[in-house]
């Protein structure tokens, strides 16, 4: 039994934890958008899925890899779209149109993947990529540098996104229409486009999350292929105090003591698999309750602007 | 607002019911009427596809839709609503009703004394409660999973196989366990090394689960549900790594990697409910799915080249299990 | 409040004949949107969508079969709805709903199985409470983390969901797997069957129809009267109202939102406890059934009031027995009830707005009216 500390074994483990972040890492940052702008969208799951459907259906068919990802951006879009009108318009109850955006998205996907293909298939997706030079380093390049270029593209996520959050004038509008609605109305800030414009970025990252698994990571799609992961990566902009580096720390958090229990199956530690697998989720509720530097939530979070309304 | 969806459901009630014409479930009398009751998809590569493909086969080999109607719900885990269905399957006159999941056991005890005209058929599990209209099926999937573990345990260079499974219960279990009876015959000293996911459907932990398999060094790979649709796709990737598969025949994933899939094949069992049930005889006997019944089988995927002594291994495994020289302890 | 606010006003104007048929319309509307929506798939699908419409209406109500199994679903979708209308008047979300029905289920197969010479009188109240307890932990747990460490339980009810099925698969697979199955090979992934007399009686023969659903209706209004006439009823509800005045008066607000956490979960524990006892008569895989989620959208129809979630629930329950009816009558894949559900979700929910704008616009016509004149 080789142990469990040696090089091989952790190069294995940090490789398969950047592997399974990846689509955490775009639902979740995706969804940070969302929430800064204080809407809440629990339909994450159901756009995951209508997009890794139509972008392997489309890869399927056509063979092209970037069609495939532009059909899960479109995909977000509408679906974005749909989220945004019922939530932001029609000012609906958050949680609940998320759960029937869920709804809709599981049933469609199943339907559609039922009525068009019928059985499940493979495809070439996006291939690991090895980055010159880089790739070439010893241990650390096998980690990080051996990639698809869905999985290069969650991490550069990462300070993309806080470098629009942070720095731009509208990252700013953003969080001001997440924080005091009212006060970003009275000068001047729509805050309908605003929230309708966050809302459609994190669903079609959303959409990439979703295309990363059915043409990067697992090219293939089965119904329910994502069982249940857009929730763990709203769970995760809670972890990460709606700060982007916060959610990928989260994101790496889950991922990597999710591969190290598999590890741990693999060379044949006794523990129960059963408990090996809640390790994840205990220790991501353990490290948020000992973490001391929490962020804000947005103040307007889940609650619908309405002119005129505080 | 509840008050709202009251008015609205009844007026909704109101306006469907003038419109709507009644439906038609009669069929032509020569009509042999089978319902399936699954619960998970007809597409899930695993347990509810190999009956679903086993009804659609008899019924192209009877002729049709016309001798032979379909009737299915799939996804039906809610054990309730499966009941709800079965029994409304029975009261519409079908024939036989066939609830293709163990959670359904309870179900199909109270129904089927209400319907004795109709066959009950159910599993996998072994009890038919005493009843005459009711069958019991299982498959010995333990079987198969040696004969798969004799020809890993040969195949193998690097001397470790990894497994990749749900949970370790029911037919899952039963087939790693006879697979790992099967590796230990040949050689004792291969490791075998297993990852449970906690989850039927969860592809992308499966994926991985077989990627750190690989990573630890196994050149083969075998393992059971819906989900390990995954785990080829990893293999596939690997390029190099081999793959057993069961429940249904999953060389269409990797045409070049598969060696060989148990196949779980109802269509004896459903042929011989048929007739039976055409005879009088309309339950009372519990089918197991076996090498020696043909109701398992060993297929070899043409697409990979298998030396001929090692396939002799597997035949040889296969005689003798059907003659009773080796046992597989589920 | 929304509700608040309609529920006032309909106690003091004459019965509203109009706002009635307005505010109808609305979700109606909403309805027919989205049933058309599906009409145009179930036509792709080459099926006549009147011929498919009618069977959901005939499933849901048309015989003594469809109206049982109605009322069965919409016990689960009660008791659950009970815990988040609580949760909710808290100003917490409990989405741990799926967590705390698996380990209700659980102790309730547990605790018979380990007391199993006790007699039924005693047994069924006692494994109700079981349950309720160990809900109320899984769900104090997220409660406590949050009042006392602010994390926000979101996070940690997500969480505890994946924790309790993995709990569950544990416990299924070796000390709690049925005897039967290991003697038999077969290992399948259930609890022995329950003594029998700790089984809830069945109402109606042939159907599923369990004593349960009545229990579900005592404890709505118990939650009723414990939400409008306790003390700590009003705590929770001020706390959800306005926290900074909550807190001004001097009530605890973390404390009673913990409490209301944990209450959410001892509900959706009992919801767990009484699919056990009254339905399945055992512990298995799925005992769930996604009740968790389905039994949030149930409250917030029901205007998160527990008497108002019970035809909530029976409504939600219909259009899924319905749904299967119509799936299996026209034999459309069953994805096709899921998608067209979430669609009556999403408009049935955004047509709540106009209902809402209307309701004010009453309000505040009336308030004119009253006006003093110079």
């Amino acid at each position: 039994m080789t142990d469990v500390f040696s090089v091989s074994v952790i190069v294995g483990i940090l490789t398969s934890a950047i592997r399974l972040a990846t689509p955490y890492l775009y639902a979740a940052i995706g969804e940070t958008f969302a929430q800064r702008s204080g809407v809440l969208n629990l339909g994450v799951d159901g756009i995951m899925l209508v997009a890794a459907y139509g972008s392997f259906y489309v890869v399927l068919k056509t063979g092209n890899i970037w069609f495939g990802l532009l059909a899960a951006i479109i995909i977000g879009l509408l679906m974005g779209l749909l989220m945004s009108f019922i939530s932001v318009t029609l000012k609906a109850e958050q949680g609940i149109s998320g759960i029937g955006l869920y709804m809709f998205g599981l049933g469609l996907s199943s339907l559609l993947f039922k009525t068009t293909i019928g059985t499940v298939k493979t495809v070439t997706g996006f291939q690991p990529v090895k980055l010159p030079l880089l790739g070439d380093i010893p241990i650390v390049g096998n980690i990080f540098f051996n990639h698809s270029l869905l999985v290069y593209g969650a991490f550069l996520l990462v300070p993309l996104a806080w470098w629009v959050l942070e720095k731009t004038t509208w990252g700013l509008k953003i969080k001001s229409v997440g924080q005091n609605p009212a006060a970003a109305d009275s000068l001047g800030v729509s805050v309908e486009r605003v929230r309708y414009t966050s809302v459609c970025i994190g669903a079609i990252l959303a959409g990439i999350a979703g295309a990363s698994l059915s043409i990067s990571l697992l090219n293939l799609f089965q119904d329910n292929v994502t069982a249940g992961q857009g929730f763990i990566a709203v769970a995760l902009v809670y972890f990460g105090g709606w700060r982007p580096f916060g959610v990928l720390w989260g994101a790496l958090l889950f991922s990597t003591v999710n591969a190290f229990q598999l590890w741990m199956q693999v060379l044949g530690v006794k523990i129960p698999s059963d408990v090996a697998i809640m390790l994840p989720y205990l220790l991501t509720i353990a490290a948020l309750a000992l973490s001391t530097n929490r962020g804000l939530a947005p103040a307007a979070l889940n609650k619908p602007f309405e002119r005129g309304e505080s | 607002m509840f008050k709202r969806l009251i008015v609205v459901l009844v007026l909704m009630a109101v306006l469907v019911t003038a419109c709507a014409t009644p439906t038609a479930t009669t069929a032509p009398a020569e009509t042999f009427r089978i319902a399936v009751v699954m619960p998970s998809a007809t597409t899930d590569m695993a347990f509810s596809q190999s009956m679903w493909n086993a009804l659609t086969a008899i019924q192209t080999e009877m002729g049709g839709a016309t001798a032979l109607e379909i009737k299915y719900s799939e996804n039906m885990f809610n054990v309730p609503d499966a009941a709800t269905a079965i029994r409304d399957y029975a009261s519409q006159g079908f024939d036989v009703v066939i609830a293709h999941g163990s959670q359904y056991g309870s179900s199909v005890q109270e129904i089927a004394k209400d319907f004795p005209e109709v066959t009950f058929a159910w599993g996998t599990d072994v009890n038919t409660f005493g009843m005459n209209n009711v069958y019991a099926y299982t498959a010995a999937a333990e079987e198969g999973g040696y004969v798969n573990g004799v020809l890993a345990a040969k195949l193998t260079k690097s001397k470790i196989i990894g497994v990749t499974g749900p949970v370790e219960v029911g037919d899952a279990k039963t087939y790693i366990d006879g697979f790992v009876q099967g590796v230990t015959a040949v050689d004792p000293t291969i490791t075998v090394s297993k990852t449970w996911t906690g989850s039927f459907s969860d592809v992308a932990l499966m994926t991985e689960a077989a990627k750190t398999h690989i990573a630890a060094g196994a050149d083969i790979l075998t393992g059971s549900s819906q989900s390990v649709v995954g785990s080829i796709g990893a293999a596939k990737e690997a390029g190099n790594v081999l793959w057993f598969g069961t429940q249904q025949d999953q060389a269409s994933l990797a045409p070049a990697l598969v060696v060989a899939s148990q196949v779980y094949d109802w269509t004896g069992m459903v042929r011989e409910i048929i007739a039976s049930h055409k005879a009088g005889t309309l339950g009372g006997k519990t089918y197991t799915l076996q090498l020696k019944n043909d109701g398992l089988k060993i297929v070899y995927n043409p697409g990979y080249a298998l030396a001929a002594d090692i396939k002799a291994a597997g035949d040889k495994a296969i005689a003798d299990i059907i003659s009773g020289a080796v046992t597989v302890q589920p | 409040m929304t509700f608040e606010i309609s529920k006032k006003q309909t106690k003091r104007q004459k019965f509203d004949w109009a706002s009635l048929f307005f505010n109808a319309l609305l979700p109606l509307a909403g309805m027919l949107i989205a049933l058309l929506i599906g009409a145009v798939m179930l036509l792709i699908l080459k099926v006549n969508p009147l011929v498919a419409y009618a069977e959901l209406v005939k499933g849901a109500f048309g015989n003594v079969s469809g109206i049982t199994q109605t009322l069965v679903k919409a016990t689960p979708l009660l008791l659950v709805g009970l815990g988040i209308c609580i949760a909710f008047r808290a100003s917490v979300i409990n989405i741990g709903g799926e967590g705390q029905i698996i380990v209700g289920a659980i102790a309730a197969t547990w605790f018979p199985l380990t007391f199993r010479t006790w007699p039924g009188w005693l047994l069924i109240p006692l494994t109700l409470l079981v349950g309720f307890a160990a809900g109320a932990v899984w769900g104090f747990i997220p409660g406590i983390l949050k009042a006392r460490v602010k994390v926000n339980e979101i996070l940690s009810t997500v969480m505890m969901n994946a924790v309790a099925l993995q709990l569950m698969n544990l416990l299924v697979r070796s000390v709690l797997m049925d005897p039967a199955g290991i003697t038999a090979g077969t290992y399948l992934a259930q609890s022995e069957r329950l003594p029998e007399q700790v089984w809830l009686t069945r109402l109606v023969p042939q159907t599923l129809l369990h004593t349960g659903s009545i229990i579900a209706v005592v404890l709505a209004v118990l939650v009723y009267i414990f939400l409008w006439r306790t003390t700590i009823g009003y705590r929770i509800r001020a706390v959800g109202f306005n926290p900074e005045a909550a807190r001004f008066a001097g009530i605890n607000v973390p404390f009673n939102q913990a409490l209301a956490l944990t209450l959410a979960g001892g509900f959706a524990g009992i919801a767990g406890a009484i699919e056990v006892l009254g339905v399945q008569h055992r512990l298995l895989e799925g005992i769930t059934s996604g009740y968790g989620f389905s039994g949030i959208v149930a409250a917030l129809f029901g205007g998160l009031h527990p008497l108002g979630t019970i035809p909530a629930s029976i409504l939600f329950g219909a259009l899924l027995v319905g749904g299967d009816k119509m799936q299996r009558a026209v034999q459309v894949p069953n994805s096709l009830i899921s998608t067209i559900l979430g669609l009556v979700v999403l408009f049935v929910v955004g047509s709540a707005l106009w209902s809402r704008r209307w309701a004010a616009k009453r309000q505040m016509d009336a308030a004119k009216n009253e006006e003093p004149k110079p």
